[in-house]
């Protein structure tokens, strides 16, 4: 079963391409990631999913209905969760979700139930009566997921979702999208420019540059093309205990530097003490251990031959700029 | 209908909770009223005006409130644009129209309310309403400037891209809106260009439709003021609702 199909979709805004021809399907109870840096066109992408945009060409269907013909089915059966907060700060909590579900039409019983039941979800259930202007951004964040998922969504857009947020509130956060994806069946497409985030939530991802799918797999297969993890062992004795790294069946890729050896492998987190064990059996000191995830830049690197620039993020800001002068 | 009653519940929970913004909108008009009325009261004498030229401003006076109220209302979209609510609004599967009127309602309801304030205020400086129908005539009149206004200023609103331009509108639109209005000044005697303004300034007919309704004396006809009234109402929300459609955010 297909929620999302996508076929040739492109948007320019005054000569510059934000989405460049891109074609995708996202599977039903999938999570689906977009990776890319700043301006790479990932909420462009879903600016047009959630008929917010209209494409310059190109055509996409969301749960079977066409983004341009059925707008409003389209709508109805999505939930969005935008980069920029999107809350009314002078309302509560409760107010926030009300406002949504009138919007939404859903009757009014149903929604008082819906309502509690998730602010209990999110954990908010005690402070639905609170201003929202009180609430940290962890705690708005997951409001707004609360809110995306009143009217029953089949498929929940995830722009940005833990961007700005502490890596305790990050991690609670992957927790509900998790919950939400096995439980509810949900049908989660999120941006980030996190790898992190992608590998830990997505079962398959699309990187996109300048607009482009440079590739598309599953989290695994993309690991594997990248070579995994690396572990940098700094030590004074490199020779000797590279001879002795290299000599471990299960290290196929390890090389020796100035003051350092590096091995590429799959879960290094389950090999370092070995590695410190081999060292202090053979009397080799060894300065520092480190590993190394592979970061979306290792991935972009290994991908496009170079890393995200700077330049990047202004390029959105130049779209941004562009795409007011068109509007002014 | 249902669509238009959440955003309009909304608009006027907001207003409800921002006390210090009900008493700030208070202070030019009461400042207005208390200054002008008080001191030109004894040096102006308006023939057939029984209550003075306080009791003469004070229509004008209320006007003003619900007018910058209402444009204000109509403007505070950008904020909504700026603060990123208005994606959520636009996302749900409501027509554009849907939004634009129950911001229109919410706004126009808001702005009555401060004229209203305003109206119970002159009672204790010697207002003496004429009847209740009279009232009901200065309440629809109060009501169609609040209507109008705030569709002008979501007009504005989905034009602008931030409150920078706000203070413009304020010095060039609004205040000559209000200055030509006849609000401060009965329009007879006035030499014949400025008549031609005034006649032109469509708040020229809400403040003589209030002051018939308040007073039972007015310079133009209040039925002809209505008409006038309604149809530069119409026209607006026409005009705030085509360019809300096209708003971008």
């Amino acid at each position: 079963m297909i929620a999302i199909q996508v076929e040739n979709l492109t948007k320019r805004f005054n000569g510059l391409t934000a989405v460049d021809n891109i074609s995708f399907s996202i599977n039903r109870g999938e999570v689906f990631g977009l990776l890319g840096p700043n301006g790479a066109g990932k909420t462009t992408t879903i600016a047009m999913l959630s008929t917010m945009l209209k494409p310059t060409s190109g055509s996409a269907s969301v749960n079977n209905f066409d983004m341009l013909k059925n707008e409003g089915d389209v709508r109805k059966s999505i939930g969005i969760v935008f980069q920029d907060q999107s809350l009314d700060e002078e309302l509560t909590a409760y107010e926030n979700m009300d406002f949504h579900g009138r919007l939404y039409r859903i009757p009014k019983k149903i929604r008082q139930k819906k309502i509690t039941e998730l602010l209990e979800l999110v954990e908010l259930e005690k402070k639905k009566n609170n201003l929202v202007k009180t609430f940290s951004g962890g705690m708005r964040r997951r409001l707004e997921i609360a809110r995306g998922l009143l009217h029953e969504p089949k498929v929940l857009f995830l722009d940005e979702p833990t961007l700005g947020l502490d890596p305790q509130t990050r991690n609670h956060l992957w927790e509900y999208i998790e919950k939400l994806n096995k439980e509810k069946g949900i049908t989660i497409v999120l941006t980030t420019h996190y790898m992190e985030e992608a590998d830990r939530l997505c079962d398959r991802m699309a990187i996109l540059d300048q607009g482009m799918i440079i590739v598309l797999d599953t989290s695994e297969k993309l690991k594997e093309e990248i070579g995994g993890d690396v572990i940098t062992i700094k030590s004074l004795e490199i020779d000797h205990l590279y001879s002795k790294i290299n000599a471990l069946s299960w290290v196929k890729h390890a090389e020796p530097h100035d003051d350092s050896v590096t091995i590429s492998l799959q879960n290094a987190e389950k090999h370092v003490a070995e590695i410190v064990n081999l060292a202090s059996v053979n009397g080799i000191v060894i300065d520092s251990i480190s590993i190394h995830k592979p970061t979306l830049e290792d991935v972009f690197l290994h991908f496009t031959g170079r890393t995200i620039r700077e330049e990047k993020s202004s390029t959105k800001d130049q779209m941004r700029m562009m795409h007011r002068m068109k509007r002014g | 209908m249902d669509i238009v009653y959440a955003i309009w519940l909304r608009y006027v929970k907001r207003y409800l909770r921002s006390k210090s913004r009900i008493v700030g909108s208070l202070g030019m008009p009461l400042f207005f009223l208390l200054v002008l009325g008080f001191g030109l009261n004894s040096v102006v004498n308006l023939p057939g005006m029984g209550q003075g030229y306080i009791g003469f401003i004070i229509p004008g006076i209320i006007s003003m409130s619900v007018l910058f109220t209402s444009v204000f209302s109509g403007i505070q979209i950008i904020w909504d644009k700026q603060f990123g609510f208005l994606k959520e609004t636009l996302v749900a599967p409501v027509s554009r129209l849907e939004i634009m009127l129950g911001q229109t309602f919410g706004g126009a309801t808001t702005s009555v309310i401060q004229g209203l304030i305003i109206l119970v205020l002159s009672l204790f400086i010697g207002l003496n309403i004429a009847s209740i129908a009279g009232f009901l005539v200065a309440f629809v009149f109060m009501l169609l400037i609040g209507i109008s206004f705030t569709a002008f200023g979501i007009a504005i609103a989905s034009k602008m891209e931030d409150m920078h331009g706000f203070q413009l509108i304020m010095n060039f639109v609004i205040f000559p809106i209000f200055g030509l209005s006849g609000a401060l000044f009965p329009i007879d005697g006035l030499p014949s260009w400025m008549k031609a303004l005034t006649l032109l300034d469509p708040l020229t007919y809400g403040v003589e439709g209030i002051r018939y309704g308040l007073l039972g004396t007015s310079q133009i006809n209040p039925f002809f003021s209505f008409v006038v009234l309604t149809g530069f109402t119409v026209c607006m929300v026409v005009f705030g609702a085509y360019l809300f459609r096209k708003i971008n955010v």
